[in-house]
């Protein structure tokens, strides 16, 4: 059985393969590299990178892309976290 | 007019309209809003990735980014922090420098927390960004946001989505006699008038979203703004007759019984 970490995405928690890259989970996720930005443990990380960056344990990603949007909306970025997308 | 260009750091745009994509009824309807409007910049905000359903359409599937200029804002964002945050995600996102810098003071009337926006201005501009900043009509605060290097200024009308329309003309009319880069009413306008309102008082663009997006009828209403903006423009650059007190006659006395 091959072996699993635990991470958190947009602040759910979820299991990854151990040895998986950003690119590995994006593809899992049926998420486009090109219309989105990832955030690794507060680091943004470069679009290029995504398949050489291994998970680990523990990490905590960002997932963002771009939505409709203002004018600046009633939505606000709460503590340190991110609004959901609707 | 022919070809009356708008140009911001070197960038070339067509309209003198920009329009917001957020709060329609779905993407549909903001393609059509937005065709409807004539705009070739839209802004954008940053959000996290729905993960759970991949469903989810995504709004670059309808807003070609060869077709219109995407300007992601930091929409939301409460502090400098933030919005340096979001900057860089956006810039990660995307394909260009460009940010529509929000830096909000207070939550019931989304006013700009000014000394947020300009360290966040300041800070931005090194890292290479090209960034326009949504301001109070302070001519002073547009003033500091050009010697930190923003290439626009971005002064509100009126409170976001309110549809007060221009609440001070005199400060706007300042900014626009003081401040050497264009100046893009944002926020605050209600209808066409206010559009024309802003571009008469030389205003170089107007950027809106509720005004469109909350109308009855959006895509008439995106169409009325295109209209409201090009008439606006033509007066200003056209020259409007002085205000007199009283009438000047029109007709020739000569000739007259």
């Amino acid at each position: 059985m091959a072996a699993t970490i635990q991470i958190q995405v947009n602040g759910e928690t979820r299991d990854c393969r151990a040895d998986a890259t950003v690119g590995d989970l994006l593809r899992d996720l049926a998420i486009k590299a090109e219309r989105v930005a990832v955030e690794l443990n507060l680091e943004i990380l470069d679009r290029k990178d995504f398949n050489g960056r291994s998970l680990h344990e523990g990490d905590r990603l960002e997932i963002l892309s771009f939505i409709g949007g203002g004018a600046p909306t009633e939505t606000q970025v709460t503590e340190r976290g991110f609004v959901n997308a609707e | 007019m022919q070809n009356d260009p708008l140009i911001i750091a070197g960038r070339e745009f067509q309209s003198r309209l920009w329009v917001g994509t957020g709060k329609y009824k779905d993407f549909a309807e903001t393609k059509k809003a937005i065709e409807a409007s004539g705009a070739d910049v839209v802004t954008v905000a940053v959000r996290r990735v729905n993960i759970t359903d991949r469903s989810k359409e995504n709004l670059l599937d309808y807003l070609d980014p060869k077709k219109y200029t995407i300007l992601p804002n930091t929409a939301g964002c409460y502090n400098v922090e933030d919005a340096l945050r979001y900057a860089r995600l956006a810039r990660a996102a995307g394909v260009s420098d460009l940010i529509k810098l929000e830096v909000l003071g207070d939550e019931r009337t989304l006013f700009p927390d000014t000394a947020g926006l300009i360290e966040a201005a300041r800070i931005l501009v090194k890292e290479g960004f090209i960034v326009f900043p949504y301001t109070n009509d302070d001519p002073i605060v547009a003033q500091k946001l050009v010697d930190v290097g923003c290439p626009a200024v971005m002064p509100l009308a009126a409170p976001i989505g309110s549809g007060l329309g221009i609440r001070n003309p005199y400060n706007l009319k300042i900014i626009m006699e003081m401040i050497k880069v264009p100046i893009i009413v944002d926020a605050g306008v209600g209808t066409a008038s206010d559009a024309a309102f802003a571009m008469e008082l030389g205003a170089n663009a107007v950027l809106m979203n509720t005004a469109i997006a909350g109308a009855k009828d959006p895509i008439a209403m995106a169409e009325a703004m295109k209209y409201g903006v090009y008439a606006g423009r033509l007066a200003y650059t056209a020259g409007r007759i002085p205000r007199k007190l009283y009438a000047t006659a029109s007709s020739p006395i000569e000739g007259m019984l």
